[in-house]
Order: C-alpha cells, then structure tokens, then sequence
C-alpha cells in the first residue's frame, strides 16, 4: 500500500503573504497542502498546521499581537496543545510567541533595517519533527526577511532554554542583534517550533538554496508518520 | 472615562529606536542621553467608575495592550 500523503494546513491570516509558497512549497515535497481561512474555528483533519510569514492584521501594535485572537489562531492552540505539530515561518513564529504557544518575543532588528538576505544558519538539534532530514551541527543557508526578528528572553528563560534544549537553529553570523544569535526554537514538548529564516523560499537550487527543503521535508516526513499511525 | 496608557520598552531592553532618537537629537546640537521610545494608546472606556475603569485597562494592558516580557505600561485616568 502507498504511503499516504499526509495533510498539511497553511493559515491565511489577513496580511499573510508567504501562504501560497508555503503551500506550493509544501506539495512540491509531497504533502496535500491545504489552506485555512482565519475565520476557522475548527481546523480540518490534518496531521501538521504551518504559520506563514506575512504582516497579519497588518502587525498592529506589535506583530503578532492581533493574530493571536483570531478563531483558526484557537485552533491551532488546541491543535497543539494536543500534541500535533505546528510550525511557525517569520510572521508565524511571531504569532506563536504572542500566543504563548512559544517563549520570548521577537523584536525590532538592532539595526534598524530590514534585512533581506540568505543567511547561514547552524543546527543544535536534528531529533526534532522539524528537523530529522538535518544534522546536528550542520550550516544551513536560508533567506531571512524581516524588519523584526530581533528573539529576545530574559536571561532566566533562556538559561531553562538551554536546559531544555529549547533552541533549534542560530545565525552563523550576527543577523539582528536576537540573544545568543537565536533564528528558531521549539517548546518543551518538541511539537511546535519558530524560526525567522523561510524554509519555504529555499526548496530549489534555482532558488539560490534548497536547504529550506531539509526543514519542510522533515515536516512532511513527519506529519506522514502521523497519517500512517491513523490510517 | 478617558484613559490614556503609557507602553515602554522595559529598561535593560535594547531600544534601538530611541538609540536612533538619540544620536539624531544629537545632531541637532542637543545634550541628551537615555532616549527610549514608547507608545501611547487613548481610550475611552464605558464606564464612570475610576476604579472600576482603571482596573479594566489594567485587564486589557495584561491582556494585549502590553507584552510584559519586554514592555512596562503604565495608566492616567481622565476624569
């Protein structure tokens, strides 16, 4: 019997603008990618839910901070909280920060500027759901593209994440001033990551990179474990 | 009851806008030292009751208004 293809949801919040890549990105590599409008209060049988990036809710107030109210925003909450796999792309990471579903908060870059850029990014951890395809170690090359992806937590919260080995990915060079050069983190559980760089730009070498594959192959790889399980 | 709230960046958090404030004051020809900047939201809130008023904006400051992990916030009622 084939595998079956597992069904990976992608939320369109108002303002996302990287949810048709993520979608394209994520069939490319196999997986029934299928939109969920904000205004869901129930998500549909799926085995992983992705955060794109975007500016949703146009980022009043802070990025983030609205979407965090929004019905699929609930969700995706009990989603996790479920133990299902949720990861959030830029915009997404904001959101699961705001929402309590990932510590700390991303902030304003140091600099000022957006930064638009491939940038090298060294993985801490390769036993994630996120993460399988990669090796603890390795230098990715990813694109970032944010004005605020600056991660920040008290020094207290990033000693337990260290302890809980809560840190996925962080720039090979100084990126935007995020403490200890964080790029992305999961939670304690391991069922939820964040990350600022966009592994959905980087899924062809035509791209300038298809490392972002490594991520969102491991997604896929991992949501399908979870559809077999079911079937 | 009006009510205007007062977000800063907490101190120890690195504000790169008031750095930014800062060096431009500077060019200006002013002395000055220690910019940070902030918002400010004003609201009206439903009710008469300052104390009843004040503790529902303190709700909505814990609730959206402010992140406390990076943000202090602080309430002036208008009568």
């Amino acid at each position: 019997m084939a595998s079956p293809q597992p069904r990976i949801g992608v939320v369109m919040y108002p303002g996302s603008n990287d949810d048709r890549d993520a979608l394209w990105a994520l069939s490319a590599l196999d997986a029934e990618s299928i939109p969920v409008w904000h205004e869901e209060r129930e998500l549909p049988d799926l085995d992983a839910v992705v955060l794109p990036g975007g500016f949703s809710y146009g980022d009043y107030l802070r990025c983030g901070a609205i979407a965090r109210f929004s019905p699929a925003t609930a969700a995706v909450k009990s989603f996790a909280d479920a133990g299902g796999l949720v990861l959030g792309i830029c915009n997404g990471f904001q959101v699961l920060c705001e929402a309590g579903l990932l510590p700390g908060v991303l902030l304003q870059n140091e600099s000022l500027q957006f930064i638009c850029r491939d940038v090298p990014l060294v993985v801490e951890r390769d036993d994630l759901p996120f993460t399988t395809r990669c090796t603890q170690g390795e230098t990715l090359v990813i694109p970032v593209k944010h004005g605020d992806g600056r991660w920040f937590g008290p020094p207290e919260l990033v000693a337990d994440m260290e302890e809980n080995r809560q840190i996925v990915l962080r720039y090979g060079q100084p990126c935007n001033g995020s403490v200890d050069d964080i790029a992305g983190i999961c939670n304690e559980r391991g069922n939820v990551m964040g990350l600022m760089p966009h592994p959905e730009h980087a899924v062809d070498p035509l791209l300038g990179s298809a490392d972002g594959a490594l991520i969102l192959a491991s997604l896929v790889e991992a949501a399908r474990d979870h559809a077999v399980t079911l079937a | 009851m009006k009510a205007t709230v007062l977000v800063r960046p907490k101190s120890g958090i690195l504000d790169p806008q008031g750095a930014a404030v800062e060096t431009a004051l500077e060019h200006l020809g002013f002395s000055v030292s220690g910019a940070r900047v902030g918002k400010v939201v004003d609201l009206e809130v439903a009710s008469d009751d300052a104390t009843e008023a004040r503790a529902q904006v303190e709700k909505m400051c814990e609730q959206l208004l402010a992140n406390p992990l990076m943000e202090s916030y602080e309430i002036e009622l208008h009568g």
